[in-house]
């Protein structure tokens, strides 16, 4: 599936300081029936976006109009839980293209990078940091550079390093995926599966 | 002498085509499994690249997260499910990929159907878009959910591009206690190093109470690994596991079973070899458990009160927010608590040993009036052993019924939801907020907890309800 390629991306956030964000909360099941990837973006955190009645619960931080931007800052241990790979969609979906926490869990965070979007892992005092400035102001930036590794907020320069493995950040960079690295090694692969006992 | 190796290492190894530079390995995949719900969008993208299935017979498919566990005889009612299964089994039928849809004798949920087919082998690796496909590392194979970008990988070039994991061994020692099954072990193990203390890791359960486990006990043990954030578990296959397998109808036989057999001797972990962390617990510690927040790693003795915020690790404000949703205080005894639901089921207890014990505690008794009780059997072939064995009849009896195989309330993906603000005591392995249906409240607990509920109405010990109590 193409994405757009990531590189340099300045934005304000939307914080999100609730730790252990599953991903039953990201994407509901009941959302999940669809047998093609688009709409997932209007069932982002449904339940705690909406009420029953589908008006828009005020008090969700994406009903608030004070908060915006491409970037959602997330507390520890986000995307835990399923390996619904919907629950990356929905946030791609809805506009997001980069997630900033101080822990990921392992599934979410390779679906992320598969479908285009770069989960940042800081430290626990640099998250809180992020989450104080956009307290401060809502529309304070962020600057998030894969090339140099690092997300910055802007109004101080205060700037941490983030690490990826060079495999990966070409990915993003270039807009390519696993599957196109694969294909171009199948006679390995087909030389491989002939050793296989089962 | 070579360097000591880990059972995971020995297998993550063994399925290494190429390690890329700064990057992931590039991990050979023996076995695939997919269903309705995570595959349809892989089948598209293999569509959109004009790619194949490049080995359809290393890919099983079955219908379970999204199926009825009643009158499966009857077109799927909800248009929308019933377009994810014909999906499954279109794209299964144009790539030749063996399917066991809605109403297949060998039905069922995948990580159930999976081992008691003989499917799954120790040494293998074994993927599926679903988090707990590390079930099947209780066969010392090793096993993690993927997603669905994975899944497309995985059809396209029978590969998936890995950095391998830090390892973990988690040790538990002693004779468990009265009325404490796999279950409780599982549940004890992430209450104690929480639902994102093996993150990063994969771990490899070891000591004597692995040892003693029936295949069933550990299948559960390695399902609710990912509960603890780990990729998967597994543990040493044995005389255990390889009983288990002979016979089974996949499994290998004749020749090619003699010559595996010393191939799985071999897998286990060479003394001397390390681990990035090594976890130790005692038996004796674990009682019956009871989850009493909105993460598993949210449980606790099922005697005990509930803690106070100030004594949970981190995250005190988001345990408060957990208590609240569940409608506890701190401090609050779980013994008593109400119950409206109780669901016997999933890929973590769906299996004959979990009807077992269910039916020890109700057998004799009546179902409380108060409580609405999903039985829901693994796969038929697990329907079929509780038939066979007499179990339908003692739970007819005592006022229950059987539904069909399928994920069911696990997840709520079907008419299978708890209303909102209902307590469900639940075999399954999760209790996110609304994980079975939009403000359901679940506490996660074994097959006998839930049977002492579903009798008694109430959160009971299920220790007061058995023989020689």
């Amino acid at each position: 599936m193409a994405y757009d390629k990531f590189t340099i991306l300045r934005s304000s956030a939307v914080p999100m300081p609730n730790e252990n964000v599953d991903t039953d909360q990201i994407i509901p099941a009941r959302f999940l029936k669809a047998t093609e990837r688009k709409g997932f973006g209007d069932n982002l955190f449904r339940d705690w976006r909406y009420n029953n009645d589908n008006t828009p619960k005020a008090d969700f931080v994406l009903n608030d109009p004070t908060y915006s931007g491409k970037i959602l800052v997330a507390g520890k241990n986000f995307g835990s839980g399923s390996s619904r790979e919907h629950a990356a969609w929905a946030i791609y979906d809805y506009g997001f293209r980069c997630v900033v926490s101080s822990f990921f869990a392992d599934i979410f965070q390779a679906n992320s990078i598969n479908v285009g979007i770069l989960p940042v892992r800081v430290s626990p005092e640099f998250l809180e940091k992020i989450f104080a400035a956009i307290e401060a102001d809502p529309n304070t930036e962020l600057e998030v550079n894969l090339p140099a590794q690092t997300v910055t907020l802007l109004a101080t320069g205060d700037s941490e390093s983030f690490a990826i493995n060079e495999y990966k950040k070409h990915n993003l960079t270039n807009g390519y995926d696993d599957i196109d690295y694969l294909l171009s090694m199948k006679e390995e692969i087909g030389a491989f599966a002939e050793t296989r006992p089962f | 002498m070579s360097t000591p190796k880990t059972l995971f290492d020995k297998v993550w190894d063994a399925h290494v085509i190429r390690q890329v530079k700064d990057g992931p390995d590039v991990l050979f995949i023996d076995r695939h499994f997919i269903h309705e719900v995570t595959s349809p969008v892989a089948f598209l993208g293999l569509e959109g690249r004009g790619a194949t299935v490049l080995y359809p017979d290393r890919t099983f498919a079955t219908a379970d997260h999204n199926t009825p566990t009643l009158n499966q005889h009857l077109p799927v009612a909800d248009p929308m499910s019933a377009n994810q299964l014909a999906a499954l089994e279109r794209n299964a039928k144009t790539y030749g990929i063996s399917h066991w849809g809605l109403g297949h004798i060998k039905n069922g949920i995948v990580h159930v159907v999976g081992p008691e087919n003989g499917i799954t082998l120790p040494g293998m690796t074994i993927v599926c878009g679903d988090s707990h496909t590390s079930t099947h590392g209780a066969f010392g194979a090793i096993a993690f959910g993927i997603g669905t970008s994975e899944v497309e990988m995985v059809l396209a070039t029978q590969c998936i591009m890995q950095p391998k994991p830090k390892k973990m061994r988690i040790t538990v020692n002693g004779k468990p206690g009265k009325a404490v099954l796999p279950k409780d072990v599982i549940l004890y193990i992430i209450s104690q190093t929480s639902a994102s203390g093996a993150t990063g890791y994969f771990v490899e359960y070891a000591g004597e109470v692995f040892e003693n486990m029936t295949m069933e006990g550990r299948m559960t043990v390695c399902n609710m690994t990912i509960e603890m954030g780990a990729r998967g578990g597994m543990i040493a296959p044995d005389q255990t596991t390889l009983d288990y397998l002979k016979g089974r109808e996949l499994s290998p036989k004749g020749e090619q079973w003699d010559k595996l057999v010393p191939y799985w001797e071999s897998l286990k972990t060479d003394e001397g070899a390390t681990f990035d962390l090594d976890l130790t617990f005692d038996a004796a510690d674990i009682e019956p458990q009871i989850t009493y927040g909105t993460n598993p790693g949210l449980g606790t003795g099922v005697t005990h009160q509930i803690p106070m915020a100030d004594s949970v690790k981190d995250g005190s404000a988001s345990y408060k927010k957990s208590l609240q949703y569940m409608g506890f205080q701190e401090n609050e005894t779980m013994i008593g608590k109400p119950v409206d639901f109780v669901f016997l089921g999933s890929c973590t207890n769906g299996r004959i040993e979990d009807f077992r014990a269910f039916a020890s505690i109700v057998k004799g008794r009546k179902k409380a009036d108060n409580i609405t009780a999903w039985l829901v059997p693994g796969s038929h072939i697990v329907e079929k052993q509780i038939q066979e064995e007499g179990i339908l009849d003692i739970l007819t009896q005592a006022g229950f019924e059987l539904r069909q195989p399928g994920c069911s309330a696990c997840l709520a993906m079907n008419d299978d939801k708890v209303p909102a603000g209902k307590y469900a005591v639940s075999t399954s392995n999760r209790n996110f907020e609304g994980r079975q249906g939009p403000g359901a409240r679940t506490l996660l607990a074994s097959p006998l907890v839930a049977a002492a509920a579903a009798v008694t109405g109430v959160v009971t010990d299920p220790r007061g309800l058995m023989e020689n109590a």
